[in-house]
């Protein structure tokens, strides 16, 4: 017996039985005899694409200038709140195009005499995070949010955007979901679920910003916005907004009504801690409740115990909900009574929960790929692999007679690496997966007919088999790596730069060419050195 | 059972041949982007992933008649639909498109109204959606940009590979002859469009499937490459022109073998693999023919080719025989 032939032999025995293992259990512990067929084991551990299994994929663009926008509106109160503090003279704070460049504020109408004071002020708390500029002759100053800080807000928002999703999506009851930042940038998250073919309610559910947040009335309500802003002169103030009401909690009778309310909220978003909703015990009217972060809550105390009697409006999605009357002092927790169904008062809460979404969302594209195609293109795939897999067998079994066995083996072996890759890495098998399976048999076939085609040359010039043997596989060897590996590095390339059902083939393709490797290299040389060493003297290789 | 057992042809000998077929097929795939570009706009027929738009792929319980269809989404005002047959008759399928809109708040209306339209006319159970795409023209731009990247990238890794296994310019005649298949290949998806054979869209699996031709047909050419490599280090009297010949006399038997086979499973995918794989496999059918052509009839004459106006006229093999393999 040939040196260490016994020894691969046991080798070769156990990958096959450790990846066997994976494609059948992954790395869970196997559940045999549980009733559950061996089948369905393979099915589950094989994670199927969207393509092939039917659901809907989705890429989303988060509006992250809402965000910064956001920012700087607190930033905007501040800066208002420090001059007043200081008793410096301005007229007023402004974002001079609050769409375009929420980045960037004006101070204005500074006492010449005080500029420098103004600018010392604003450079000592803000020069962080912003860059100040002007305190010229204009008496106005010009304070920007630093690119550095403003990428990095856009990162948090589409962070946090994500982590929002994700637990709305749970919600959904969705196995597997995959949600993440997709794209060159560009602030893109991918959202793809499986099993799902509702695409509306999903997108309600994922797109609802529930930003939820309390302003001060300046006035209200009136019957339209030409009334509401010829109660402010005509001209609305930078630091107001007009907002429409909804429904009849907030209006009384009034079905469309326009309130002016402060831009800046006292209470936003991110205050919330806690939100669950509620029925009103007395009126039957249903409720949420909601608890705010200790901060929040200390800045809400200071706030409506120097407003009691004034109103507060909770706009929800950019609608007034309610208006209140401030009553007495509160701290950290009260409740919203609106007009809301029962649907919209369980989704509100559970919104709150969750979280707001720091910022609104845009779609860019979705596909919805129905249960019935999936199952119809796994068939077709898979009916053509096996197919193709047994023509090239056969062929070879015709064309190489006793070593066409042993391209088969190689083969199968092969196929079996391969599934149980996807079974322990977790990796998707899309429809393009199945294409990259067929190709990677094709050149497993090829390195078997590169090594065949070199032994029958070496046996032509008169080698021994044993001799033939290893002549064909050292010449062949070369050539089967370097095709290897130049097909890798393009898989390779493939899965970093391409997307969705391109990565799973380069994903396939890759898997296939390493076990490729293995099995008609290594595998196939210990069958023929074994083969050759039970050959008798004189005989020649089937071949 | 043998194919070839002892070839002998002088392959070289029939290069301004190859040049002449290669030529005529370049410039067919090149006058037929030309066409289309003027035509629409971009050289070849894009898909719904690459341009944008709406894509609804319906099944109807009976067979459908696309005019009815025609009248119903026309009645319900959706302007410049195209609809066409899709897959087998019996299938009773219909794919439906709407060119890319500029709108990206509204990316589903086009969808919605199209839903709205079928089931006024044919009612709720009569049709079921199969399959529904819609992509902005963000994404579209972006998926184009980085399918472009990944081969030209793919290009440059099999490039810096060869370099670094052979020689320079070993590595630029196969990235040559891949090039020249991807140009024949895509140009086909245009030239087919041309002759009027619709569907053949440039797809992200058609991208797959271009990236795998270019792998396959460097596969190919390396087998020749590496036997040209071992043959110089035999015989350093030999003409470089010889050397080739019987290096891809050496290998004839492989490709034909592989080629025919690899060709077989591309076939049956292309055969049993459903309308979603079609554009796929019409692509690799097509690749593998070309690539093989292209390892024996371009990659192989460009290294003569370099070698003689290298070495003025003189014949000797002055191609250094590569480094030797450690591996």
């Amino acid at each position: 017996m040939k040196k260490n032939l016994k020894q691969k032999i046991v080798i070769i025995i156990g990958v096959l039985v450790v990846f066997l293992y994976g494609a059948f259990f992954g790395f869970d512990a196997p559940r045999l005899g549980g009733g559950q067929p061996l089948l369905n084991q393979l099915t589950q551990h094989i994670h199927l694409g969207l393509d092939l299994q039917g659901g809907v994929h989705l890429i989303l663009q988060v509006q992250v200038k809402e965000a910064v926008s956001t920012e700087t509106d607190n930033t905007v109160a501040r800066i208002e709140q420090d001059l007043k503090t200081a008793k410096l003279t301005f007229s007023q704070v402004t974002k001079p195009d609050a769409t375009n460049h929420p980045e960037t504020m004006h101070i204005e109408g500074i006492n010449p005499t005080q500029s420098n004071a103004v600018r010392s002020l604003i450079d000592g708390k803000y020069s962080n995070e912003y860059d100040i500029s002007g305190g010229g002759g204009d008496n106005s100053l010009t304070v920007t949010m630093k690119p550095n800080i403003e990428k990095a807000l856009d990162d948090k928002t589409v962070q946090n955007t994500i982590e929002v999703i994700r637990d709305r999506v749970d919600s959904l009851g969705v196995s597997e979901p995959i949600i993440q930042q997709y794209g060159l940038g560009d602030n893109q998250i991918l959202v793809e679920l499986p099993g799902i073919s509702d695409l509306d309610r999903v997108k309600n559910i994922i797109s609802t910003t529930a930003r939820l947040s309390i302003h001060a009335v300046v006035g209200g309500p009136y019957p339209d916005e030409q009334a509401a802003l010829s109660s402010v002169g005509g001209n609305l103030p930078s630091d107001q907004e007009l907002v429409h009401g909804s429904g009849s909690m907030a209006t009384g009778s009034d079905v469309d009504s326009v309130y002016v309310l402060q831009r800046i909220a006292i209470v936003a978003g991110t205050d919330f801690r806690s939100a669950d909703p509620g029925t009103d015990s007395n009126t039957g009217q249903r409720t949420v409740h909601f608890t705010l972060t200790n901060e929040a809550g200390d800045k809400f105390y200071e706030y409506t115990s120097a407003n009691v009697g004034h109103s507060m409006a909770v706009v929800l999605g950019g609608r007034v909900k309610e208006v209140a009357n401030i009553e007495s002092a509160i701290r950290d927790s009260g409740e919203i009574r609106g007009s809301f169904s029962t649907d919209e008062v369980a989704i509100l809460s559970k919104m709150l929960r969750t979280g707001a979404l720091p910022a609104s969302l845009n779609y860019l594209e979705d596909r919805t790929v129905g249960a019935s195609l999936g199952a119809d293109s796994i068939k077709q795939g898979v009916t053509a692999a096996i197919v193709g897999v047994l023509l090239v067998m056969i062929f070879m079994l015709v064309y190489y007679k006793g070593s066409g066995i042993n391209a088969d083996l190689a083969l199968f072996l092969n196929l079996v690496i391969l599934l149980g890759f996807m079974g322990f890495s977790g990796a998707t098998l899309t429809l393009p997966g199945i294409a990259g399976v067929i190709l990677t048999i094709g050149m497993g076939v090829d390195s078997n007919v590169l090594i065949f085609e070199r032994i029958r040359e070496e046996m032509r010039a008169g080698k021994a088999p044993s001799a033939a043997v290893d002549q064909g596989f050292a010449h062949a060897w070369t050539t089967i790596l370097d095709t290897h590996v130049t097909t890798i590095v393009s898989a390779a390339i493939l899965f970093l730069f391409g997307s969705g059902p391109v990565k799973g083939f380069a994903v396939t393709l890759t898997f296939g060419l390493a076990a490729n490797l293995f099995t008609a290299v290594y595998v196939s040389r210990v069958i023929f050195d074994t083969h050759v060493n039970n050959l008798k003297t004189g005989e020649a290789v089937s071949i | 059972m043998e194919l070839f057992r002892s070839v002998n042809v002088d392959w070289l000998g029939k290069k301004w041949y190859f040049l002449a077929f290669s030529l005529i097929f370049s410039v067919a795939g090149i006058i037929s982007m030309s066409a289309h570009w003027a035509k629409t706009g971009s050289p070849v027929p894009l898909g719904v992933d690459f341009k944008g738009g709406t894509q609804v792929e319906v099944q109807f319980k009976q067979a459908p008649d696309t005019e009815q269809i025609r009248q119903a989404t026309a009645a319900a005002g959706i302007r410049d639909a195209s609809i066409v047959n899709y897959d087998i008759p019996s299938h009773h399928e219909v794919l439906i498109s709407l060119p890319e809109q500029h709108v990206e708040s509204s990316l589903d209306t086009g969808q919605q109204q199209i839903h709205d339209a079928l089931r006024a006319k044919f009612g709720e159970g009569a049709f079921e959606i199969r399959n529904v795409s819609v992509v902005g023209p963000t994404v579209g731009k972006q998926l184009e940009k980085q399918a472009t990247l990944a081969t030209l990238y793919s290009l440059l890794g099999m490039l810096i590979y060869l370099w670094f296994r052979f020689q320079l310019i070993y590595g630029i005649a196969a990235v040559v002859a891949c090039f020249h298949d991807t140009l024949i290949t895509v140009g086909s998806f245009a030239l087919l469009d041309s002759f009027g054979f619709k569907g053949m869209e440039i797809s992200l699996t058609v991208i797959a499937a271009i990236l795998t031709l270019v792998g396959y047909s460097m596969n190919d050419t390396i087998v020749v490459f590496d036997r040209i490599r071992e043959n110089l280090r035999l015989s350093r009297r030999e003409s470089l022109a010889d050397v080739v010949n019987r290096s891809i006399n050496q290998t004839l038997s492989r490709t034909v073998l592989t080629s025919g086979l690899t060709f077989l499973t591309v076939l049956s995918l292309f055969v049993f693999g459903g309308p979603v794989l079609r554009g796929f496999s019409f692509a690799l059918v097509v690749g593998i023919l070309i690539g093989t052509y292209s390892s024996i009839a371009v990659a192989a004459p460009m290294l003569v080719a370099w070698q003689q106006w290298r070495a003025g006229s003189s014949k000797a093999a002055v191609l250094p025989a590569a480094k030797r393999s450690k591996v």
